[in-house]
């Protein structure tokens, strides 16, 4: 029976968030009012029928493991497969690998192991809410070696956060040809893609044995000629979070109704640590529009065109517009926030005033006192 | 396995004065506060004040109340060796009958509670809204050395005739338990809460479960023939929120008072959480249109009109030109356009169509509305 597992490979993915990332990897980052980035993948996955799921993590995973604990909140703590969290430790004399081949090179066992016949491959910042099971079909229908999951993007709405991904090329029966930077191919790669399991570790063998250090760039980006790679388009909700620059403009994007309810509205839906936060609150002073709220906050101020994460309290007089407040967050009374990303735990003290713009939102680093 | 004591917790009623919002399911697991059921304060009171072992005892409609406790996950209740039981009426070899009152439901699982060979049993109810440190009630039950302690709390003189008032001496030893007295000679009101040796009580259930006329209840018979032998009965003085739920109007009023700012009570106290289960929905989604007063909203909401007063369960929604006022409307609601609502409360998934206009008086109770009495309430509008 042809079944996938899960990986989501970190390696690469450096602190792409400035203050954002200081303490916690791009993985673990709060989105859309009470997700981290991993929380799309993640759910993905598991909705897809992938229940056994490596994370390969380099640094600044301690949120990341909090957030995951056992994996329950996505039905991953299972007797058998499950989630599996694995950092660098490697003590194998021998290993000669590089790069992120020493994380297949040394966790062999979770690919052997596994019952699976393909894997399916992701990094954390591709945000969507997309069936790979239908992508799974497309790959076995086709026999391909492998199959990118990509999406179409329109001309006009090409943004800097498409600068970073990779093109596909194609013939007219959707075989990839080439894989590009050239800026103006709409066909992006989201960086998914599933794989044949023996293919994969053949893969590992060969760019060990030849000292390379990037499964992707070099095992198949460089070996296109022999691979049968085939692309499965993905429409709906695409956001690419690689800089704070699309951070904001994603949390601030999920606002529009049809972004909205194409990511969070479509049963499954996106999972995330589940907290003990009560309903949120609106007292007497409250004045709220078009905004995302978690649960847990009190509200007792004006708050427009922003995403309040879970237990934010907003004091009577106070403020907030085109915003990204997170976690826990205090804004006392009489303070004006505009264009601001409030990491958690950040309190804001009687009466300030903060303005970022909107390019370049101002950005408060966790657990500040302002 | 030891335990100094054991939970029980008694949730078997089907609330028959809560009408339309006990159809299908037990009192309590009637939804509450935006999130919770009833349930939830009384299983996190056993949480928070460390209660591990508990034993949930079921009979009417059980299926959500079931389902809702699973093996008690949000209360840190899944544990290796105890946590929580679900205990329904069951048939052995020698037969087997429905709980006949609440004492009987006790007696029926003695052989649950001496699997832990307790000292103490606490018998609480899942009908009620509080919050409860019963470590402070069982803590004075042995200082006191009493074969029962009862939680009292002082009501206003002019309500003493609606509840069971104990009548006691100046430390607190009960003398006399009086239900419902219509002349009261003391303001102190049960609270239908117990602690237990449980020696002692394990004698009476034995004796009462023989009584033929007995309605095996612990209000009725097994505390006022315990006071009869003289049995060392102390009340336990509580001062805080307490609610019974028992009406539709007391229902709508303890929602209501989660909204009361100077309220004792608060879901956001970080010093007592009231836990429930998850279902992990998207944030809530308030709409350009939307205005938002004084209420709780849950996640999954979509708010496009007024609310004001009110209390919004998961994946409502509310479009535009609508107005919601005192009411509470429980998950999967949705308000068509242009409607209006003040003080009715909305069943589970219920439809309410555009142009709708429903509302009760201020004196009376409020209006329970659910797929089938809309149907009807709408064919006599039009």
């Amino acid at each position: 029976m042809n079944s996938m597992m899960g990986l989501i490979n970190l390696e690469y993915e450096h602190d792409f968030l400035n203050e954002l990332t200081y303490f916690r990897c791009g993985a673990a980052v709060p989105f859309g009012g009470r997700y981290r980035l991993i929380d799309f993948t993640l759910s993905n996955m598991v909705k897809s029928n992938i229940h056994e799921i490596a994370i390969f993590t380099r640094n600044k995973y301690r949120s990341l493991m909090d957030h995951l604990g056992t994996g329950a909140d996505w039905d991953l703590d299972r007797r058998h497969g499950g989630l599996f969290i694995l950092p660098p430790d490697w003590n194998d004399p021998t290993d000669i690998s590089r790069g992120d081949l020493r994380y297949f090179h040394n966790n062999r066992d979770y690919f052997h192991r596994g019952h699976s016949t393909h894997v399916l491959v992701s990094g954390s910042q591709f945000v969507s809410n997309c069936d790979y099971q239908a992508a799974f079909q497309h790959h076995l229908d086709n026999e391909a070696d492998i199959t990118f999951i990509a999406t179409q993007v329109e001309p006009d709405s090409f943004n800097k956060e498409h600068d970073a991904c990779l093109r596909l090329e194609t013939d007219d029966q959707n075989w990839v040809t080439a894989i590009t930077n050239e800026k103006c191919n709409p066909l992006i790669f989201t960086g998914v893609y599933i794989i044949n399991k023996e293919l994969l570790m053949d893969t590992v063998d060969q760019c060990i044995a030849h000292h390379k250090d990037h499964f992707f760039y070099h095992g198949i980006k460089e070996n296109l000629a022999n691979l049968k790679i085939q692309v499965f388009e993905h429409k709906g909700y695409s956001a690419f979070v690689n800089s704070i620059e699309s951070f904001y403009r994603h949390n601030m994007g999920l606002l529009c109704e049809q972004n909205y309810k194409s990511l969070f509205l479509k049963q499954p839906f996106i999972r995330t640590k589940v907290s003990s936060e009560p309903p949120t609150k609106y007292r007497d002073q409250a004045g709220v529009h078009g905004s995302l709220i978690a649960n847990g906050c009190v509200v007792d101020g004006d708050v427009e065109n922003s995403v309040l994460f879970r237990g934010v309290q907003v004091k009577e007089g106070a403020k907030i517009k085109n915003s990204v407040i997170m976690q826990r967050c205090t804004i006392e009374p009489g303070v004006y926030l505009e264009n601001v990303i409030l990491d958690k735990d950040v309190h804001v003290t009687k009466g300030q005033t903060f303005i970022g713009s909107k390019d370049k939102p101002f950005v408060v680093a966790k657990r500040q006192v302002m | 396995m030891k335990k100094e004591c054991v939970g029980m917790l008694l949730a078997g009623g089907e609330g028959k004065r809560l009408g339309k919002l006990t159809g299908n399911l037990a009192k309590p697991a009637v939804h509450f506060g935006g999130k919770y059921r009833i349930i939830d304060f009384t299983l996190s009171n056993c949480t928070n004040s460390g209660i591990y072992t508990v034993g949930v005892l079921t009979q009417y409609a059980p299926l959500e109340l079931n389902q809702h406790i699973g093996i008690g996950k949000p209360w840190d209740l899944d544990r290796q060796k105890d946590g929580v039981s679900i205990l329904s009426p069951y048939t052995a070899k020698q037969g087997g009958s429905w709980y006949s009152g609440t004492a009987d439901a006790i007696f029926q699982n003695i052989h649950f509670i001496e699997q832990y060979s307790p000292e103490y049993v606490l018998i609480i109810s899942g009908d009620h809204i509080y919050h409860m440190n019963y470590k402070h009630l069982i803590k004075q039950h042995k200082l006191t050395g009493a074969d029962a302690t009862i939680s009292v709390m002082e009501v206003p003189w002019d309500e003493a005739s609606r509840f069971g008032i104990l009548n006691t001496t100046e430390d607190l030893r009960i003398y006399e338990f009086e239900e419902k007295p219509s002349n009261p000679k003391s303001n102190l009101a049960s609270m239908g809460i117990y602690v237990f040796t449980w020696a002692a009580l394990k004698a009476y259930l034995l004796h009462d479960a023989e009584q033929i006329h007995s309605s095996h209840d612990f209000g009725k018979d097994i505390i006022p023939s315990m006071l009869q032998d003289g049995k060392r009965m102390y009340g336990y003085r509580f001062e805080g929120y307490w609610k019974d739920v028992g009406t539709i109007q007391s229902y709508w009023e303890a929602n209501m008072d989660l909204l009361d700012e100077d309220s004792s009570f608060s879901l956001n106290n970080k010093n007592w959480r009231t836990y429930t289960y998850d279902s992990n929905n998207p944030p809530q989604f308030i709409d350009r249109t939307a205005t938002l007063k004084s209420s709780l909203i849950n996640s999954g909401c979509w708010v496009k009109g007024t609310i004001d007063h009110s209390i919004l369960f998961e994946n409502v929604i509310v479009n535009e030109g609508s107005t919601v006022y005192q009411s509470i409307l429980h998950p999967g609601v949705e308000v068509g356009e242009n409607s209006v609502l003040e003080r009715v409360i909305v069943t589970k998934n219920t439809i309410i169509p555009p142009n709708t206009y429903l509302r009760s008086n201020q004196d009376e109770e409020p209006l329970v509305v659910d797929a089938e009495s809309l149907k009807e309430i709408l064919s006599i509008q039009i």
